[in-house]
């Protein structure tokens, strides 16, 4: 008899507190939905901005109505930009200077990777630390030794170095092949070792090991380290504004912000658009390859 | 097919020796079982055959040839691995031909040597999935499979089976020792499993810090165990062993274990531990040489009363556990013959079985 | 039979091969010769520039004579030299402090979310982190125009003042630091965000079962649990936030009056656009110090937690 008492009391203690949790949870919840809007708000807000100031006219622009509408929609900064010859060649200089880093990036870091990973010589332990310390060497620290050792290479030899926008692809590597190194250590030291020996008695040699095993193994090490070196060449700022000046010459980030700012007039419908425009490839890829990024990302600073 | 031969093997890793001085004759066809405690250096052993570690000092044949100073790919020998280390972008048919492939074998020959293995491991029906979609089971049999494409010298395993669960190791133990009835190639095999070790081995080498401690067939190590060790590590639940003292008394020898229990030598071992007596020495008996008193007492067993201490069923049989001066001894009696906690009872000790172990040799008299 | 093989065999392995010492021999050889692209990069366009500006620093701005320290001590003349060592220190500390909480925050509340739906606010929250900052600094200019801010047509609407963005030192300074917040913050969560997902989810069950509330697990729980991650994230973001260039360069560009700007823009300032090479190497050698005490306790970290896996 008090047995069954005491078991119903328990059995409502139960119930009632599990009522509370379900409704402790629901209001946890709630309160997350609510802060993450508030933030994707102010995260989401600039893009949106350049967006939406895109698709304005000037005149739209420089009147006083709500700027965070758009009363006239037009295409007419698209149109411009697209058309004039001065956008296209910004284009097309970011876009080969990206490529050509991304492969030579690829080529030189999973090589070298691959030796510090496993095949060991003499020193290559320090080496591999070295890489993690160049990779924190912020490049504003770089440029102007680079630009000053550019300049003399032009008065010894009358190699013009400075003020062409193939230089960068020279100089991005500094920025990209020892993160994309330290990435692609990372995941060849995840694969086991058994592996490598297993293709060793099967007759593989080095590079085979490397071209039939490592390198398949590591897809995905490999697209987020792509993905960075080209998110990385893309977004470059410093070095181009250093080291090239001629409009025919610029990458996208420093086209839009020299030619398109003239004095204090400031076009910010085309500006607006060629910076939609310049973060738009990144996004994309971003978009498409998420996963990657992200664990590119995540395993970049922490893997050891 | 061929003999394989360590002359004097040592492996040193930067000071600390891994194996020290290791002689083993296998002869072609013979399917050799590495057994021992972990660490204690076998599969340094067997990465050395393989090429995968460089010798320290010795000599190495494979064949009539001396191995030494060449590289694990033209050794001619094939190893499964025990996580399989199965190439996880390729399907079953690649990574079986991986090596054929390599080595520039025609189209044809390849798909009909890896048919041919399929065939006997069954995994015809796998060729085309990649390692991901299969079971333990199934990933351990293409590991084989990998070596048997080969058609090696020699077959080298590295504890294959301990990524599988209980009842399916059981099965590819069977299986591992029809395949070598089937294809019968020289075979090292490591593991701590000494049931692994007792029912796949024609010879089984015990191995303990780095050297080995016997080499013989399971029934040799089994009844005639060469150190304290072998006798310890062989047999499961693991061999009793006690402090004794070897006494004369009128009829023969006898054995002191306490206060309290004495056991009779057998005449058949008394001029072996004649020259023994009055030393100190180890009593070693396994479990299931300790068996409950029944009517009959065949010639060289005795009988004795002890106070159980612990008793755990186990089916088919029951272990009781007693106390000799603070050693736990363990029996293996007929579960309708044991007793219960805290009660006497009787026990028959097979003492044909004994063994004496010298205490500061170790070694087996 | 057998031993006519084994013959056959050998006479090949014993000629022709490699001894396996000589393998390994050629093997490290092999070894260093890919990684030697990378040794040429990294010596050639890092390690050697580096010392190349120690040189640099030293010379005088013709880059004639030697002049020791020299710009070292005009420098410490200068009041906007030392303007410049305060907001540098001022914008990284704070801003890293501020991308930290955010980031933390932020990350916390993705992971209460149902996991279903967590992959879509996560990819939405990082959007800054992937924007070049070079372009999404323009959208902030543009959010801070001196004449048609969107912030101020907001402001007025809801009756408080307007303010003048980057017009004064001020609110400036608070810019550049909300920008950079802006762009360092989603790196923050990303990283928050893996950390949280490797706390065991039992820990949070004993803990709620011994009776600790929502905060007592954030606090004793999760904190120490990612501690090794929140001190690698900081101290990475603190190196990236010091030497940053692109936000106050398209932001402020130093101004008003030379109140915002840090070593990298001021460096730049001097050495290409005031042509004096080696002034502009001493200022930005000054971020060596503080970059080699973070990338030392980056290091050490790391090397904890290769240990700890
Ligand atoms: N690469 C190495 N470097 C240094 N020491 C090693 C290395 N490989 C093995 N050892 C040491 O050599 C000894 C023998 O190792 P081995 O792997 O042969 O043991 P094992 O008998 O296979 O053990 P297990 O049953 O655990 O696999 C161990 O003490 C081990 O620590
Ligand atoms: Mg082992």
């Amino acid at each position: 008899m008090t047995m069954t008492t005491a078991a119903a009391a328990a059995g409502q203690i139960g119930r009632a507190r599990y009522g509370s949790i379900s409704r402790g949870r629901r209001r946890a919840l709630f309160w997350s939905y609510f802060f993450l809007i508030l933030f994707v708000i102010f995260f989401l807000t600039p893009p949106v901005y350049m967006f939406i100031t895109s698709l304005k006219s000037s005149a739209e622009i420089s009147a006083a109505t709500n700027p965070w509408w758009v009363y006239h929609p037009t295409l007419s900064n698209y149109i411009d930009l697209l058309t004039q010859n001065q956008f296209l060649i910004f284009f097309r200089n970011s876009a080969i200077v990206s490529i050509c880093v991304v492969s030579i990036t690829m080529v030189v870091s999973i090589f070298a990777a691959f030796a510090l990973a496993r095949m060991r010589f003499w020193g290559s332990a320090t080496l591999a630390t070295g890489v993690f310390l160049t990779y924190l060497i912020p490049e504003s620290l770089l440029f102007i030794p680079l630009f000053k050792t550019f300049a003399y290479i032009h008065d010894k030899t009358g190699i013009e170095l400075i003020n062409h926008w193939w230089v960068l692809i020279i100089l991005y590597p500094t920025l990209t092949v020892p993160f994309a190194t330290w990435l692609m250590i990372g995941y060849f030291s995840s694969i086991p070792k058994e592996l490598d020996e297993a293709a060793l008695i099967d007759g593989a040699g080095y590079i085979q090991m490397l071209t039939r095993i490592f390198i398949p193994v590591a897809i995905p090490g490999i697209i987020a380290a792509m993905i960075f070196s080209f998110t990385v060449s893309w977004a470059n700022f410093l070095y181009p504004l250093a080291f090239t000046t001629s409009a025919d010459q610029l990458v996208l980030p420093v086209g839009i912000v020299t030619t398109l700012i003239r004095g204090d007039v400031y076009a910010w419908g085309q500006i607006m658009t060629g910076a939609l425009l310049g973060a738009a490839p990144p996004l994309i890829i971003y978009a498409f390859l998420m996963d990657y990024y992200i664990s590119g990302l995540t395993a970049g600073a922490t893997k050891g | 097919m061929a003999q394989v031969a360590l002359r004097n093997i040592v492996k040193m890793f930067d000071r600390t020796p891994a194996v020290q001085g290791i002689d083993l004759d296998i002869s072609d066809r013979e399917f050799i079982v590495l057994v021992g405690p972990s660490g204690c250096g076998k599969s340094t052993t067997l990465r050395m055959i393989a090429g995968l570690e460089e010798a320290t000092s010795g000599e190495i044949y494979i064949g009539d040839q001396l191995v030494n100073d060449v590289p694990p790919k033209d050794r001619d020998i094939a190893m499964v691995f025990q996580n399989y280390a199965l190439y996880p972008h390729m399907t079953v048919f690649e990574n079986m031909s991986f090596g054929l492939r390599l080595k520039k074998f025609p189209k044809p020959e390849i798909r009909e040597r890896v048919q041919a293995a399929a065939r006997i491991l069954d995994i015809t029906n796998l060729l085309d999935r990649r390692p991901k979609q299969l079971s333990g089971g199934q990933r351990q049999r293409v590991a084989m499979g990998r070596a048997i494409v080969r058609n090696p010298k020699v077959f080298l395993f590295d504890e294959p089976l301990s990524n599988l669960d209980a009842k399916l190791r059981v099965q590819m133990r069977t299986e591992i020792k029809k395949i070598h009835q089937t294809v019968t190639t020289t075979t090292v095999y490591v593991t701590h499993d000494q049931v692994e070790a007792m029912t796949l081995a024609d010879r089984v080498v015990i191995m303990n810090g780095g050297r080995i401690d016997q080499i013989g067939s399971p029934h040799e190590v089994y009844h005639k165990p060469r150190t304290q060790f072998v006798a310890g590590f062989i047999g499961s639940p693991t061999m009793n062993f006690l402090p004794c003292r070897l006494v004369e008394n009128g009829a023969g020898l006898t054995v002191r274990l306490s206060d309290w229990l004495a056991l009779p030598v057998p005449p058949s071992r008394e001029a072996r531990y004649r020259p023994r007596v009055g030393q100190e020495m180890i009593f070693g008996l396994r479990p299931e040489h300790i068996r409950e008193g029944r009517g009959d007492m065949p010639p060289g067993s005795a009988a004795f009363d002890a106070r159980l201490d612990v008793v755990e069923p186990m089916g088919m049989e029951t272990m009781v556990y007693f106390i000799v001066d603070g050693v736990e001894v363990c029996g293996r009696v007929d579960p309708a013959a044991a007793g219960n906690v805290g009660e006497s009872m009787r026990l028959v000790a097979d003492l044909n079985q004994m063994h004496l172990i010298d205490p500061r040799t170790e070694v087996v008299i | 039979m057998a031993d006519v093989v084994a013959r056959d065999i050998r006479i090949p392995a014993r000629s022709g091969q490699l001894s396996l010492h000589k393998f390994a021999r050629r093997k490290s050889t092999i070894a260093f010769l890919m990684a030697l692209p990378l040794i040429a990069i990294i010596a050639c366009l890092v390690i050697y520039p580096a010392f190349y500006s120690i040189h640099l620093a030293s010379l005088n701005k013709s880059m004639t004579k030697f002049v020791g320290f020299g710009n070292f001590e005009f420098l410490f003349r200068r009041n906007t030299f030392w303007m410049v060592v305060e907001q540098s220190l001022l914008f990284a500390i704070t801003a890293v402090i501020f991308k930290a909480v955010v980031g933390f925050i932020v990350a916390h509340f993705v992971h209460n979310l149902p996991s279903q739906g967590q992959r879509k606010w996560r990819g939405m929250l990082l959007i800054p982190w992937v924007i070049p900052p070079a372009m999404s600094t323009l959208a902030w200019l543009w959010l801070f125009d001196p004449s048609y801010s969107a912030f101020n047509w907001v402001f007025t609407h809801l009756g408080i003042p307007q303010v003048a963005w980057l017009g004064n030192p001020y609110w400036a300074r608070f810019c550049v630091i909300l920008v950079n917040i802006w762009v360092g913050s989603p790196f923050f969560m990303i990283m928050y965000l893996a950390a949280l997902k490797s706390v065991p989810e039992q820990l949070h069950e004993a803990a709620a079962i011994d009776g600790a509330n929502w905060f007592q697990k954030i606090w004793y729980i999760n904190l120490p649990m990612m501690r090794n991650i929140i001190q690698i994230t900081a101290l990475f973001s603190l190196i990236v936030t010091f030497a940053n260039f692109d936000i106050v360069k398209i932001l402020t560009n130093g101004g008003p009056v030379d109140q915002t700007h840090v070593f990298a823009t001021w460096a730049f300032t001097l050495a290409i656009w005031g042509n004096d090479i080696p002034l502009g190497a001493s200022v930005s050698l000054f971020m060596a110090p503080i970059l080699a005490i973070a990338a030392f306790f980056i290091l050490r970290n790391v090397r904890r937690r290769g240990n700890e896996a």
